[in-house]
């Protein structure tokens, strides 16, 4: 059987943390960092799970397009 | 998960990561220039829908911005076509100039609710219902979000600002502008709507009405406003996720999305 991979690539130096993707991620792929900030104090997204599908839904909502989305259809 | 595992899990990501299986990135009009936007702010969204659409129409090469003054005072930074700086609401007033020396050229302005739906009433107004063929893509956030958050005409009955810490009230503040319902009744307008930018399906829905604004002003049809409904967590004192929220409870309540008007759904003009 097929399934889809996804995976995001977040510019963590531009991220503001507003949380935005963190919301409309649906596989709670993304998480905001605790206790790392970057060089504006931002706390910033991360992947934090193996969960991505690829919907591109974070990237969409990022109103300062920190993400970039791939995804890939893999045989198992 | 065992140790091996994850290593074969993270080269495995590393495998997806390649050109071909790139499904969202950066639009290529927008520049590395961090934006000065507050997190989470709707403008975001918008910039990046406007890039999108014009490299999409493949008009990069002629498309003119007229930025306002207002939080999105400095459009011009982030999106790398031509843009003019207008003075305080004069936006589709120089919109109009740059179109009819430049006909060929997509003309468009950026502008949130203080500079249209306050100082630029005037401009705007008259500027749709001459039927100028430019677009204007009206911000609403029902305050002034540049200056501190203070009471915009746009705000709602009982909303608290910097300026009505009590909430607007009728007898003191007066009501709410609908802009986009006035627009919507001038003979000039081609193409009226009203989005948002708070869920992906909106998003989606927004990129689609600026298209086809834009479409209708390369057409010569008329004049195009598009209003997005939009947050200003800052101004709101709320989360960006919350401040969405608020936005669709309501917000939508007075300025209910859709569209208002579009001639090319009636048969054309």
């Amino acid at each position: 059987m097929s399934k889809i991979i996804g995976a995001v690539v977040v510019d963590e130096a531009r991220c503001k943390g507003c949380n935005l993707c963190v919301v409309a991620c649906p596989t709670k792929t993304l998480a905001l960092t605790i206790g790392e900030v970057n060089h504006k104090g931002y706390a910033f997204c991360r992947n934090v799970a193996d969960k991505c599908i690829g919907c591109a839904s974070c990237a969409i909502v990022c109103p300062d397009a920190c993400i970039t989305v791939y995804k890939k259809k893999v045989n198992e | 998960m065992t140790e091996q595992d994850k290593t074969a899990g993270v080269a495995a990501k590393q495998d997806i990561i390649s050109a071909e299986n790139l499904v969202y990135a950066k639009p290529a009009l927008m520049n590395d220039t961090p934006m000065h936007y507050c997190p989470g702010c709707s403008h975001g969204v918008v910039h990046k829908l406007i890039a999108e659409v014009i490299e999409e129409m493949g008009m990069q090469e002629r498309a003119i911005g007229i930025s306002p003054v207002g939080c999105a005072v400095f459009a011009y930074r982030y999106i790398d076509i031509d843009w003019q700086e207008a003075a305080h609401g004069r936006a589709p007033a120089l919109a109009c100039a740059a179109k009819r020396l430049w006909p060929d050229r997509l003309v468009f302005t950026y502008q949130g609710d203080g500079d249209l739906a306050c100082i630029g009433t005037a401009e705007s107004i008259h500027a749709l219902n001459r039927g100028d063929n430019i677009t204007i893509i009206f911000v609403n956030n029902a305050i002034y979000g540049m200056t501190g958050g203070q009471m915009a005409p746009t705000t709602l009955m009982g909303m608290k600002t910097a300026t009505c810490p009590y909430g607007r009230q009728a007898d003191l503040h007066g009501y709410p502008i609908k802009i986009t319902e006035i627009a919507a009744s001038l003979e000039g307008t081609a193409y009226v709507t009203r989005q948002s930018v708070h869920s992906v399906p909106a998003i989606r829905k927004a990129k689609a009405a600026i298209r086809k604004a834009f479409e209708c002003s390369m057409k010569g049809i008329g004049s195009s406003l598009v209003e997005i409904v939009g947050t200003c967590s800052s101004g709101w004192k709320m989360t960006p996720a919350k401040a969405n929220e608020w936005m669709a409870d309501k917000m939508f309540a007075f300025y209910p999305p859709g569209d208002l008007k579009d001639v090319t759904a009636q048969g054309g003009k």
